[in-house]
């Protein structure tokens, strides 16, 4: 550990590796987080098939490159295709534990996941996929320092995404809908709002996110059917950690969690990687506890 | 009428005990012998399941069209009985069983993995029913006394062994010693790779060589950059990868973004993680270990050479651009399975077994002669390397049939 550390001072721009490259994974971890404290915030479901959403979107971006298209054209095709998935999800499934009990909807969205995977397992096979942007990668310091220009277009497209849906939440009919049925459900209903297509359109929109940040993991990183548990636990630590609603805390987590996670596997070894993750978790935990500060607030 | 409800329940459950702790007999329909096998067709080793069982088949139906095989004077064909066992240990074991009690099934072919032979391999001991196996290198499988079990591979310590030997090579040819070359190394935490691992370290043992980096990948792994940028901070002379197909896949990608300029790198799964197909240019150079490989001058009296081989799976299946080790040695543990019929001259699974344990044969994937464990001893892991997208033999130097490019350049895009 000590000799990592040590690497790291004599070699700084290593560190700056690290950083970057946490910092581009972290920016689709953090999408993916804003689209569950959505869902978790205005509807109370916790959806374990949120890493599911996010792999499926990836496949997208993959198969339209294996059929000649650039997978860049998979983020809007994954937007649409897991946007309409969500909603058809929400109608046949959702909707039918939406005002149950906690664990319902935690064992509904638990058989979501594994169906999905299950699903893109016989879909596409149980190999680990790549989308090819082909773009160059840039390279600094004797090739100390690279970087990939996909990595860099993906972080800004998953900015650009994230201010959408901020301005979309602040601006739009639906926004407001959505904030004011986030605050008080019967509240909205009395209102007129009509509540059900709120949460309709809340989920097909988590869906349509994590959509989006899985055709950006494809092109930077790698998926595969089974692999959207990690990202789902990933979901759930983000949310955690920043608070619901809290969009800043969910950016800073999220790039926080793929800074930690790359210097934390670069110092104690690979195989800690997941384990600092949970452990910051429970640090925050413990931490947020002491503060007895209980953040519910409106996603905004 | 308690009573005669109580020896009611006491009868059922001794003839269901009878029924699942006694083999039935032998499963002979007509003129045909019936292997049984729980493979995977669905599940994450699904795609492997079905290489495997595409060997088996090739192999079935040569032995068949050659007559089949002859016991004790008589000719009988040879038919699989196929289970899927959903990539899942436990259904494995469950099939084993039901494929035994109620089948009537005696003589077994493996499934894929070494997961699932790991469950499997204590159900045909219990059973005293024997296995050719072709799937499951763990090493593990063999260390615990089995009698029934047989495999037709090598072992997974020997995957990435020969590496250290041509790295030794390399570094003295260069007038250096071989304990001066640096070694990273990143292994996932599974089974497989942590048997690769301890191969690996046996060897470098031999030598004297250093592990600079040691890092156990977890098994969700899907980014080892922390790794690799250590490695570019270390600049060892030999990388060892070993991940299954996701590490290859993984490690292929963040090697060619982060430029990872290491003189030798080996992985393990190349060809599965269809590696060339995906990164290009970025992958030549790897090392990659196989069982076996279609230029090498391997013979048998069924298919001829391995390049027969090769030439005769790819017209019998489409789709293939490579045949797959997998395939070749599922095909392998066949011909095993023919050879000691033949032997044996009689169906009794007891003298069946013996049989196999007496085996000394060539085959095209190679020789088969299997240790006290069950392992085959005459076969050694092959090393290829990504020359120019084709996948050439570069050691054992008795097999090879291109030399080692060295020192490997990191692409510059």
């Amino acid at each position: 550990m000590w000799d990592n550390i040590m690497v790291l001072v004599a070699a700084p721009v290593f560190s700056v590796q690290l950083v970057l490259d946490g910092l581009f994974i972290g920016a689709t971890f953090a999408l993916a987080a804003y689209g569950l404290a959505l869902v978790w915030g205005v509807m109370n479901v916790k959806n374990l098939a949120q890493g599911d959403f996010v792999i499926a979107g990836g496949y997208i971006a993959w198969w339209l490159g294996k059929q000649g298209i650039h997978p860049l054209w998979g983020l809007p095709a994954a937007i649409i295709i897991m946007f309409a998935f969500g909603w058809f999800i929400y109608v046949t499934i959702i909707r039918r534990v939406i005002d149950k009990d906690l664990f319902t909807s935690l064992l509904a969205t638990f058989g979501l996941a594994i169906v999905m995977a299950q699903g893109l397992n016989l879909m596409f096979g149980p190999e680990v996929q790549t989308a090819e942007s082909d773009f160059a990668i840039r390279s600094m310091w004797d090739n100390n320092l690279t970087i990939a220009e996909i990595k860099v277009l993906a972080f800004v497209l998953c900015g650009i995404l994230a201010v959408m849906v901020v301005l979309f939440m602040k601006r739009s009919r639906m926004g407001q809908a959505i904030r004011a049925t986030a605050q008080d459900a019967r509240a909205a209903r009395v209102m007129g709002i009509d509540t059900d297509k709120v949460y309709a359109f809340t989920y097909s929109l988590n869906a349509a996110i994590c959509g989006a940040a899985g055709a950006m993991i494809s092109m930077i990183w790698v998926i595969q059917p089974f692999y959207g548990i990690s990202h789902s636990i990933r979901s759930f630590v983000i949310v955690t950690a920043a608070g619901f609603g809290n969009l800043p805390g969910v950016i800073m987590a999220g790039l926080g969690l793929g800074v930690v996670e790359n210097l934390g596997g670069f110092v104690f070894g690979a195989e800690f990687q997941q384990a600092i993750v949970v452990g910051l978790l429970l640090v925050v935990l413990v931490w947020r506890q002491i503060q007895q500060r209980k953040l519910r607030q409106v996603v905004s | 009428m308690k009573a005669r409800l109580t020896t009611a329940v006491l009868a059922s459950a001794f003839a269901l005990g009878v029924t699942l702790a006694t083999p039935a007999s032998a499963k002979v329909e007509g003129d045909t012998i019936v292997l049984g096998s729980a493979i995977s067709f669905t599940g994450k080793y699904s795609t492997n399941g079905i290489h495997a069982k595409n060997g088996y088949e090739l192999g079935v139906k040569k032995v068949n069209e050659m007559g089949g095989v002859k016991v004790g004077g008589k000719t009988y064909k040879l038919r699989v009985e196929y289970y899927d066992d959903e990539s899942t240990p436990l259904r494995t074991a469950q099939l084993l069983e039901r494929l035994i009690s109620q089948d009537g099934v005696k003589y077994f072919l493996g499934p894929y993995s070494s997961a699932t032979t790991t469950a499997a391999a204590p159900i045909v001991e219990k059973y005293k029913v024997p296995m050719v196996e072709a799937e499951g290198a763990s090493r593990s499988l063999f260390n615990k006394g089995y009698k029934y079990l047989f495999a037709v591979l090598s072992t997974s310590e020997q995957y990435l062994a020969s590496s250290i030997a041509l790295a030794a090579e390399i570094a003295e040819k260069n007038g250096k010693k071989a304990s001066d070359v640096k070694v990273a190394m990143a292994f996932e935490n599974d089974p497989f790779s942590l048997d690769v691992r301890a191969g690996v370290l046996e060897d470098m043992k031999k030598f004297g060589m250093k592990a600079v980096i040691d890092d156990k990948m977890p098994r969700d792994l899907n980014d080892i950059s922390a790794t690799l940028t250590k490695v570019k901070a270390l600049k060892p002379d030999l990388l060892l990868l070993s991940g299954h197909s996701k590490g290859a896949a993984t490690g292929a990608r963040q090697i060619k973004e982060l430029r990872v300029d290491v003189p030798m790198i080996a992985m393990t799964h190349c060809e599965a993680a269809k590696v060339t197909t995906n990164f290009g240019d970025a992958v030549n150079d790897f090392l990659c270990p196989t069982q076996w490989a279609e230029t090498l001058s391997y013979k048998d009296k069924w298919f001829g050479s391995a390049a027969d081989y090769d030439k005769l799976f790819k017209a019998t299946y489409e789709g293939y651009k490579n045949v797959p080790y997998q395939s070749a040695q599922a095909t392998a543990a066949v011909l095993v399975w023919a050879d000691a019929f033949s032997r044996a001259s009689s169906l009794d699974p007891e003298k069946v077994r013996d049989a196999i344990a007496a085996t000394d044969m060539q085959t095209f994937y190679g020789g088969v002669k299997f240790s006290e464990a069950g392992n085959n001893i005459a076969k050694p892991m092959v090393l290829r390397q990504i020359q120019n997208g084709s996948y050439n033999v570069v050691a054992p130097s008795k097999w090879a049939s291109h030399p080692v490019n060295w020192p490997r350049k990191a692409p510059m895009n």
